[in-house]
């Protein structure tokens, strides 16, 4: 608690500089700081990181290619994103997008194989409901577990990413197989060509860019009234914030908890249909790990949502930055030498800032309230915090309230 | 199955499933004694995979794997410092703060494999050491005393962490910040102090369990870890928090996975259904964590940040 008592004008003056920089700056600072990091990083591995960071740049925003193959990284990302700000906003922390987003992908290509001759215009909405589906199964038992059995979800949804994987080897290696190749060598984990009817339709010739953005982006604004401007929503955000308050003001909870991850698994779902029905090869493979069909988009998608203030329309540009970042990744490696994998490492950096300014954020907010001041300015300070730190009133981040409840028996 | 029941085939089955076991085991109670205190710390695989690549080149460059553990140690205790900083000082949502940490290390881990190693050669292996007249002992002496020394120490730790954690002072501090921190606040326990060393414990044990990972496989590799990290984590909910549990649950991992890679090669399971008798560790965890989360409780306040004037 900060001290009673007046404040000097020039500690007032301090506490509205940090809230200025803490507010508006916070999410640009830590993607900023991890950036320098990273310059720090290649510099002492011997590269040069202006080099670097141009190659990066370059690859994944100048020109149409570039840009078409950006959004088109950014498209699943985003779909995992948009399920991230669901689960997180109702306190429910999902790690499982890996598992989602290859049960998503399998029940898309099972339903794209076995109904090939359908039109695409009816063939497009049944795959990717069908990942939708297999993805909200993959949700919803662990939700499940959570509500009823109290098992935390983030460690149930990280062993359903070690189920999922194996479903996914045994399928493409053996009911789902390719059984057409020819191969001395025994037959190469992947399933048929699927049928073109499937496939993603190019929207700009010569660009990668495919109908699946435009899904992606109007599944973001879907979620962005759900979660907003419906009941449902209403509920998945009260439950996230206060459990027992939901529960005392008549809402289901653990109904919800459920939903939530459903919900979540099912955005998961859809990303990893994006993911078979948008590649470039038309079919699903398998490398024998989760990371080589999803990407690591399951947790991408995490530091999507993070930096998009859990806000599934902010989730949108936070999931072009990162495509961006994930595509210019290899142009980096090609010009410098640097593997992509400085990417992931960026991401993690970016997460930590994220989550630790989160409570000087906080702070600097408490601190700001507290000395005798106008009420406009009081209130100013609690309603003018910019959509894109939504972080600072995420549910999932703010466990310091929950150590004092929890403090006390 | 009658070829699985031969002397050979059980005692050296039992005998893997005690060395697969012993880096979850060394990770684990390093992540009881975090939790205890009311961190809990999903890093683990990152920092794992760091101090598995630490090891690895150190151990390449000077072919020594006592420098390379120490190496690995070391990591993991710089990675200790950086945890307890974000989740102790800073109460960053430890969550989501784990799960930074562990995209850093499986980022950053690769890129220096591949920038530094390129082409992966195996190091030298770390010979197991009998127990003089133990491992004469028909049976048992094959399976429990022809290990390595990080797996003897591995066992060893487990009733030196229970003796701290239930009979001294500082294991009574401890579990008075994980379930109730404003009460050891008030009579003058410093809960920030003792959740830095818990956490510290935990990291350079992860260090040390990332060492033994990859002395146990020999070579580095992209995700070396395979998310062990995050089951070491799940084996302390599976342990109840105690750690006579923590052993019993890692024993039990580790022999899940001995039994389904002896059956495979045995032939009693068929190739094509491999894949999904390889789930078979990963399904046993959740059962147990559904049968803890109905018979344990965890520590009270296991994740959230301590502030004064609650």
């Amino acid at each position: 608690m900060p001290p009673e008592g007046s404040q000097s004008r020039w500690a007032q003056r301090r506490t509205s500089w940090e809230r200025f920089l803490l507010s508006w700056f916070a999410l640009p600072g830590s993607l900023l700081a991890a950036l320098l990091l990273g310059a720090l990083m290649m510099a002492v591995l011997g590269a040069n990181p202006l080099t670097g960071y141009h190659a990066l740049f370059d690859g994944a925003f100048v020109g149409s290619y570039a840009l078409g193959a950006t959004a088109v990284r950014a498209a699943p990302l985003l779909l995992v994103g948009v399920g991230i700000c669901i689960s997180f906003r109702a306190s429910m922390l999902n790690i499982g997008g890996e598992g989602q987003l290859a049960m998503g992908g399998l029940a898309c290509a099972a339903t794209a194989l076995a109904l090939p001759n359908l039109p695409s215009i009816v063939l497009i909405p049944l795959v990717l409901l069908a990942g939708a589906a297999g993805g909200a199964i993959w949700g919803a038992i662990p939700g499940a577990f959570k509500a009823y059995f109290n098992v935390n979800e983030i460690l149930s949804t990280i062993m359903l990413n070690l189920v999922a994987v194996q479903i996914m080897n045994y399928l493409l290696a053996g009911p789902m197989v390719d059984n057409t190749q020819n191969s001395t060598y025994g037959l190469i984990p992947e399933t048929r060509l699927l049928s073109s009817h499937s496939w993603l339709p190019i929207l700009i010739p010569g660009t990668q860019l495919h109908l699946g953005v435009v899904i992606a982006v109007v599944v973001a604004g879907g979620a962005y009234v759900l979660l907003f401007h419906t009941g449902v929503g209403f509920r998945l955000r009260a439950v996230g914030i206060s459990r027992e308050a939901a529960n005392y003001a008549g809402i289901k909870v653990k109904r919800t908890m459920v939903l939530a991850m459903t919900l979540s698994g099912a955005m998961c779902g859809l990303g990893g249909a994006m993911l078979v029905i948008g590649s470039i090869s038309h079919r699903m493979v398998t490398d024998g790990s989760l990371t080589g069909f999803t990407g690591s988009d399951g947790f991408n998608g995490i530091v999507v949502a993070l930096f998009g203030g859990l806000s599934p329309l902010w989730s949108v540009v936070s999931a072009f930055l990162f495509g961006g970042l994930l595509t210019g990744g290899d142009a980096l490696q090609v010009a410098t030498g640097v593997p992509a994998d400085m990417v992931t490492a960026l991401e993690g950096l970016v997460v930590v800032f994220v989550v630790s300014l989160e409570y000087m954020r906080r702070r600097a907010r408490t601190a700001a309230l507290a000395p005798p001041v106008t009420p406009s300015r009081s209130s100013r300070a609690k309603d003018d915090v910019p959509p894109l730190v939504g972080v600072g009133r995420a549910p999932g981040l703010g466990s310091h309230e929950a150590s004092r409840t929890g403090a006390s028996p | 199955m009658s070829h699985f029941f031969t002397y050979a085939v059980l005692t050296s089955t039992v005998a893997a499933a005690i060395a697969l076991a012993s880096p979850f085991l060394l990770a684990s109670l390093g992540e009881t004694m975090g939790q205890r205190s009311g961190v809990i710390n999903l890093g683990v695989d990152g920092i794992m995979l760091l101090s598995a690549f630490s090891t690895y080149f150190v151990a390449l460059k000077t072919g020594s794997l006592l420098f390379g553990v120490l190496a690995g140690v070391g990591v993991g205790m710089v990675m200790g410092v950086i945890t307890a900083f974000i989740s102790v000082t800073l109460k960053a949502e430890q969550g989501i703060s784990g799960i930074g940490i562990y995209l850093f290390g499986l980022g950053f881990s690769d890129l220096l494999f591949i920038k530094l190693v390129g082409t992966p050669l195996p190091i030298n292996e770390l010979t197991p050491i009998g127990i003089p007249l133990l491992d004469r002992i028909p049976a048992v002496g094959n399976m429990l005393f022809k290990q390595t020394i990080l797996v003897y120490l591995a066992f060893l730790l487990v009733p030196v962490f229970a003796f701290v954690l239930n009979r001294t002072t500082y294991g009574l501090k401890i579990r008075a910040c994980g379930e109730n921190p404003a009460a050891a606040d008030t009579v003058g326990i410093s809960v920030a102090r003792i959740r830095w060393s818990t956490v510290l414990i935990g990291c350079t044990m992860a260090g040390l369990a990332g060492a033994a990972l990859l002395l146990y496989d020999g070579i580095f590799m992209e995700n070396l870890t395979q998310s062990e990290g995050f089951i070491a984590v799940a084996l302390v909910y599976f342990g109840a928090w105690r750690p006579l549990g923590v052993m019993g649950g890692s024993v039990l991992y580790g022999f899940t996975i001995a039994v389904v890679l002896e059956w495979k090669s045995l032939g009693i399971i068929p190739l094509s259904a491999s894949d999904l008798a390889a789930t078979a560790p990963a399904v046993i965890t959740i059962l147990a964590l559904l049968l803890v989360a109905r018979r344990f409780r965890q520590p009270a306040v296991l994740g959230k940040p301590y502030e004064r004037g609650g």
